[in-house]
């Protein structure tokens, strides 16, 4: 009896080698703290714009999404731990994570804008702005080209994306920027936003953020060549604006 | 493993962290102390309501988190329109004046307790014999009260100050560029946890070592007379 239990143990773990070594399984790493493209509810469903093109992407593979759960600050160590195969967490594509990761075309990319109380500045120019106080993420893409196209400018550092409007409603500035979906879903949209509004057009960085980017181990080159493939499949037959559509009245598709 | 060039790139950043984070241990454990030493004689005093809203204000603050109380602080005071149309509000303002603020308090309420225990602990030979001396109220606090509680306090103040250090690692959370704000930005940079944290702990290690060395030498000097007294090689042994 016991012997019969071993063997089907065995080949149960067989079974599942093989499984995993044609591939039908993918472990995607996702955040689930970042709405909308990642949110938990209260039941613990994970849902969002993140997750919705993850399983398309596994869809458009034929391949099994296996959905892992990561804080945000462990997950390209995760990922090198082999936890899971690929991310799919709105990382954005920058030159210090590209020493550690391998990045798919971008995903989507957001244009960023400012935010300040209604009717206070006409224009972001930097004339416009000449001796205020921007708000913005610390060691964030946006704070580097702000040193770069704003030098004359103070910048207050905030340690989160949504710290940003909690210091601009405190006054610790007099104008946010940041990511145009969070400032506009997290912020503008809700009752604490009341009063506020965007200050002129969104801006695309140059040179800058390089979109947001699936990232795959350093080296694998054949999970990087089938998310590439999925992505613009996806992008080709109408599914990711289908997704899209679900949860921004905006474009965030990127340019290329 | 480690990449020890990445280590050596960043530690200058390390340098200006160390010095904001001693700093704010420095401001903040000084008007502790100095407040502290009022607040420990009302805590101590017969009259109730002497001692009743120090007692207050030693409970609330010793039962709420440190990071509950910097939040409170830095985003909840922001929160109402009088705070920022006050003229404390260019204070409040900056990040330095809100840790500064709560850590004094913070560690006000901790160091009150410290002090009023050492005093409650005075023996009362020696208040008697200052009596039968003659001396005033405030003699006795300045010659017999405060000098041997201070001695007695000195363990427990030097933990008291190791913790605060500790502490000021919370000030991270409120946009202060200090030893952990430091570990954090290169760990986010170049997502290398062990660079990152194992510098800032060693760090910390240092500053605990250096800090309690320097508490016990302060300790030996002046708690000698607690200390096994030297005797001579030939004492109590029989010949």
């Amino acid at each position: 009896m016991l012997k019969k239990l071993a063997l089907a143990a065995v080949a149960l773990a067989a079974f599942m080698v093989q499984a995993d070594a044609q591939q039908t399984r993918l472990r995607v790493g996702v955040e689930g703290n970042y709405p909308p493209f990642s949110q938990i509810s209260p039941s613990g469903q994970i849902s969002g714009f993140d997750i919705d093109i993850a399983n398309a992407v596994c869809a458009e593979l034929k391949m099994e999404c296996q959905l892992v759960q990561q804080e945000f600050d462990g997950m390209i160590p995760a990922l090198a731990a082999r936890r899971f195969d690929i991310i799919v967490a709105s990382l954005t594509i920058t030159p210090a994570r590209l020493e550690r990761v391998d990045f798919s075309a971008p995903y989507y990319d957001v244009p960023s804008q400012f935010v300040a109380r209604n009717g206070a500045f006409q224009s972001h120019s930097p004339d416009a702005l000449r001796g205020k106080r921007i708000i913005v993420l610390r060691n964030s893409p946006r704070a580097a080209w702000l040193q770069q196209n704003y030098p004359q400018n103070e910048l207050h550092l905030a340690n989160r994306e949504t710290d940003v409007y909690l210091e601009l409603v405190a006054g610790r500035g007099d104008i946010a920027f940041g990511s145009s979906v969070v400032s506009t879903e997290q912020f503008l949209k809700r009752p604490e936003g009341a009063g506020y509004g965007r200050v002129g057009e969104p801006v695309r960085l140059q040179g800058g953020t390089g979109g947001v980017g699936i990232a795959v181990r350093k080296g694998d080159t054949e999970t990087l060549a089938k998310v590439n493939q999925a992505l613009a499949a996806i992008r080709s037959n109408g599914v990711y604006r289908q997704i899209m559509a679900r949860y921004f009245d905006y474009d965030i598709s990127p340019s290329n | 493993m480690i990449d020890w060039a990445l280590v050596a790139r960043t530690l200058p950043e390390y340098w200006v962290g160390l010095r904001v984070s001693l700093l704010l241990l420095f401001v903040s454990c000084a008007t502790a102390f100095l407040v502290s030493i009022p607040l420990a004689m009302a805590r101590v005093s017969r009259h109730a309501w002497l001692s009743w809203p120090v007692w207050a204000f030693t409970y609330v603050v010793r039962g709420t988190p440190l990071l509950v109380q910097l939040f409170m602080v830095y985003f909840g005071l922001a929160q109402f329109e009088v705070v920022r149309e006050s003229a404390a509000w260019p204070m409040l303002r900056s990040a330095w004046f809100c840790a500064w603020l709560t850590f004094a308090i913070n560690s006000t309420a901790y160091t009150t307790e410290i002090f009023a225990g050492a005093l409650k602990n005075t023996p009362n030979g020696e208040l008697e014999a200052a009596r039968s001396l003659g001396l005033s109220a405030t003699q006795v606090y300045r010659r017999i009260l405060w000098p041997g509680a201070l001695r007695r306090a000195l363990p427990q103040y030097g933990n008291e100050v190791v913790m605060m250090m500790h502490a000021t690692a919370i000030a991270s959370t409120v946009t202060l560029v200090e030893l952990t704000r430091v570990a954090r930005d290169v760990y986010y940079n170049y997502l290398a946890p062990v660079e990152a944290f194992g510098v800032v702990a060693t760090f910390y290690f240092a500053l605990t070592y250096a800090m309690v060395g320097a508490f016990k030498l302060v300790e030996k000097r002046y708690l000698r007379h607690l200390a096994p007294r030297e005797t001579g090689p030939a004492a109590g042994r029989p010949t």
